[in-house]
Parts: structure tokens; C-alpha cells; sequence
């Protein structure tokens, strides 16, 4: 057990990472993610002011999600760098939000402070949250719930006392099951008890969430991070650019932009090292020349991938994928390459 | 066999001494995924980073237990880390080493007082 967030967590159970990462990926593996913050936005005006006011605290189209999608948010900065990111998915007469367990203290208040005039925030703290992933997570969850089998990926929907996404954050298929606390126990046992479905601890999350490409806040983005830089302009719709019906009015829009227009100075990367020695957050990386370029920001083993695996931020002159880079490990410049993301290929059904 | 604090095992074949980690620090590393050698006559002190372990979790070193000569490595956990966790006692040794006295030896645990340590 390791403190995360302010939660003991455990890394992994007696499976161990490995294990559990590849059982992920071959069966169904469950997640305890109840860390995470949960929250309901009420409108108090409609739910067009309410996306609208949503709208103005990202470069994101909260206004065109239909009603039972769900869509990943960024919560941008004045200077364009990134606050958190989250999912938030349309329930017809509200929104339902879940964000970063290290970022629940800080969210909360945002969102109640931004959206006032629009919207009720409200806390969820009564309900557990599990993630159940893997190419066998439907089959397990549907004898549970048998009309999640329906759900594509990003679709949400609320089954009695059960809410569930389609979504999760491995790469592969999988759902994100919001309970009642008072039954998060018996449904994780009665989901541990299938054959398929085996525990996976904090290791093997960011072990699937690295191969599948994915960003962990406060290491691959932050507050100085844009998503332009991080390689995530695809969660900026056309809408919201330059040019589109509701272009900008979001914070740090000018620095944004630019950057969609123009390309950044820096982007995330993908990265291979040439040897089996894992580069880990922190690793210095430099060009074949010696100039220091930037860091590795996630970086590990990749159970699936069987090698290491990391990213990081190069300037955008070195982040052609095959770009052959050095990474400093224990005072030692050793090969590694820009390689395309995910590394792992994704298994979401669309 | 001797054991040192840092949960290393030493076994004495002739007039050398084996070195590995314990199954208890293999557990605890959990699944070992890359290990680095040191060069092969190195000379070493005792409390010298000779080996780098990676694991699925993170990095450790194996300090050097004694001073000497590193006479041979075992090359296999180059290629297959995965030993460590397999046989961490018998195929996954990490080194051999020549040292000028082999009493000094006595000063390390026994396998009860290892035990003890580990609880």
C-alpha cells in the first residue's frame, strides 16, 4: 500500500504488475479508482447556459455532446497551460464530471467559482467508482448489468443506482462503474468472483495507461503544459478553433490558437529506448550533439510492449517519430528513439 | 549461505564468494524487467553500487557486501531479468567475487537471524 492522492492505494495485488497489466489485456481486469472526484453539474438556468458556461472554462464542445456521450475535458490556465483533465458526460438534465483525485481540491472550487450564475457543483461523495477493463470487461460486467453490452465507447448510462461509461484509461475496452458505497463491496466481489476478472493495483494502471499514450496529470501535463504541446489537440473541437462558431473564449485561447496554427515549441513524445535499461520520469534527454532537449515525463517497462516504454517533451524539431535521441540514465547517455503513440495498439468500441 | 542487511545472500564456492539478492527482496522488487552488471575484474569496496536492478516498480542498486575483485558475472540475467524473480537464490546469482580473507564472512547473518530480520 502506497499513500496516492491522499488514499492509501495498492500498488498491486499477489498477482503482481506484470501479471495483472497482461491480464488486463487479455481478460478483464477491476479497478478501485473510488480516488477519483465525481461530481454533478445542476443547471440553474438550462442546460445551454450551463455548456455554455462549461464551454468558457475549456477549449473543448460541451455545447454539441448529445445527451448520454461522454467527451474529455481540459480545464486550460491564462497562459493556455493545463489545470486538469477530466471526462464529462451530457445525462440529459445535467452534467455528470469526474476528475483527478490530486486535483479534487482544486476542481471543485474552480468549477463552483466559474459556473455560479449557471450551475450547481456538486460533490459526489457518497458513490465508489471502479474501472472494469479488458477484452472480456463486457461480458463479465453484462451479467451484472446486461444492458451495458449496448453502450459503444464514450456512451454513458444509468442502469437503476448504476452509473456506467464505456471509457477508461488502458487502452482497451472497458467500462467506469459508479455505485452506491454501500454496495461497491459486493459488486466488486461479485465481479472478482468471474473467472475473467482479476484485481489490478496502481502499478499496472500506469503501466496500461503508458503503453496506451495516455497522459497522468502532474507528470505529462501540467500548468505549463498546453494541450497543443501535449499532443492533444484532437480534444479541441473545430468549433473552438480559429474559425469555428464558438472559436475561442476560453482561457489561455491566444496561446492555444497560435499553437494550433503555427505548431508548438516543444511537443509529447513517444519514446523507445534502444536498450532494455527503463528511462524513468526525471531522465535527461538530449540530441546525438549533447544539447539537453528536455525530459522524459512518464517512463517504465511495458509489460505488453516487452521493453521500455516513456514519454516526454522535445522541441518540435526532434519529435519526428525515428528521431534517434540519448537519454541520461545514472550518468550514462544511452540510444533512444521518438517513437509514434500508443505504443500499444487501442481496442475501444466504437 | 550469509546474508547481509541490503538482503543480499553470499555463498562460498572454493576461494570465492557468490553473490544474489533473497527471495524476500525479489518479492518485495516485484517482477525484474532489467539488471546491469558490473565489468568483470573490477576492483570493489564494500558499500560500492555494483549492480542496478530494475523492476516494475523501481530502481535499486546491489552494493558491493565485502572488498575484492569481481571475477565473474552472470551474463543470463542480462537477457532474461525475469531469473531474479524465478530462482533468485540458485540460477539468478549476480556475481563472484575473490576476496582477500573469507573470515570476514562470519560477521554477516545466518539464516535464523536472517529470518528474524525479515520477520
Amino acid at each position: 500500500m502506497v499513500p496516492f492522492a491522499g488514499y492509501e492505494m495498492p500498488v498491486q495485488y499477489a498477482a503482481g504488475v506484470m501479471q495483472e497489466h497482461l491480464h488486463t489485456r487479455a481478460a478483464a481486469g477491476l479497478f478501485d479508482v473510488s480516488h477519483m472526484g465525481q461530481v454533478i453539474l445542476r443547471p440553474k438556468a438550462g442546460m445551454a447556459a450551463l455548456c455554455a458556461g462549461f464551454e468558457a472554462m475549456m477549449p473543448v464542445d460541451v455545447a454539441g455532446l448529445a445527451e448520454g456521450r461522454q467527451r474529455y475535458g481540459l480545464f486550460t490556465n491564462e497562459t493556455g497551460g493545463i489545470l486538469d483533465d477530466l471526462m464529462f458526460a451530457n445525462r440529459g438534465d445535467h452534467l455528470f464530471v469526474v476528475v483527478n483525485a490530486a486535483r479534487k481540491a482544486h476542481d471543485i472550487p474552480h468549477m463552483a467559482e466559474h459556473l455560479a450564475a449557471v450551475a450547481e457543483v456538486v460533490p459526489i461523495t457518497d458513490r465508489a467508482l471502479l474501472a472494469l477493463q479488458g477484452p472480456l470487461a463486457e461480458a463479465a460486467l453484462a451479467r451484472l448489468v446486461p444492458d451495458v453490452a449496448a453502450l459503444r465507447f464514450m456512451d454513458v448510462g444509468v442502469f437503476g443506482e448504476v452509473w456506467v461509461s464505456r471509457s477508461g484509461y488502458t487502452g482497451e475496452d472497458g467500462f467506469e462503474i459508479s455505485v452506491p458505497q454501500g454496495w461497491a463491496e459486493t459488486f466488486a466481489r461479485d465481479l472478482l468472483a468471474m473467472p475473467e476478472v482479476q484485481p489490478v493495483g496502481l502499478g499496472a494502471r500506469d503501466s496500461l495507461r503508458l503503453e496506451a499514450g495516455l497522459c497522468l496529470y502532474g507528470h505529462d501535463i501540467d500548468e505549463t503544459t498546453s494541450p497543443v504541446e501535449a499532443g492533444l489537440p484532437w480534444a479541441i473541437q473545430k468549433v473552438r478553433r480559429t474559425g469555428g462558431a464558438r472559436e475561442g473564449g476560453f482561457p489561455g485561447a491566444a496561446r492555444i490558437l497560435q499553437e494550433l496554427a503555427e505548431g508548438p515549441e516543444r511537443c509529447r513524445v513517444g519514446l523507445r529506448p534502444d536498450g532494455r535499461a527503463p528511462m524513468r520520469e526525471g531522465t535527461g534527454l538530449f540530441a546525438a550533439d549533447e544539447t539537453p532537449l528536455g525530459q522524459v515525463t512518464s517512463g517504465g517497462f511495458g509489460p505488453s510492449v516487452e521493453a521500455p516504454v516513456a514519454m516526454g517533451y522535445v522541441p518540435r524539431a526532434f519529435a519526428d517519430v525515428g528521431t534517434p535521441l540519448q537519454g541520461e540514465v545514472r550518468g550514462k547517455k544511452l540510444p533512444v528513439t521518438v517513437a509514434a503513440l500508443p505504443f500499444h495498439p487501442t481496442t475501444y468500441k466504437r | 549461505m550469509k546474508y547481509t542487511k541490503e538482503h543480499e545472500w553470499l555463498r562460498v564456492e572454493g576461494d570465492v564468494v557468490v553473490v544474489g539478492i533473497t527471495e524476500h527482496a525479489a518479492t518485495q522488487l516485484g517482477d525484474v524487467v532489467f539488471v546491469e552488471l558490473p565489468d568483470t575484474d573490477a576492483m570493489v569496496s564494500a558499500g560500492d553500487e555494483v549492480c542496478v536492478i530494475e523492476s516494475v516498480k523501481a530502481a535499486s542498486d546491489i552494493l558491493a557486501p565485502l572488498d575484492g575483485e569481481i571475477v565473474a558475472v552472470n551474463q543470463k540475467l542480462v537477457d532474461a531479468p525475469g531469473l531474479v524473480n524465478e530462482d533468485p537464490t540458485g540460477a539468478a546469482w549476480f556475481f563472484k567475487m575473490k576476496v582477500a580473507d573469507l573470515s570476514v564472512l562470519d560477521e554477516f547473518m545466518d539464516e535464523d537471524e536472517y529470518a528474524e530480520l525479515i520477520g
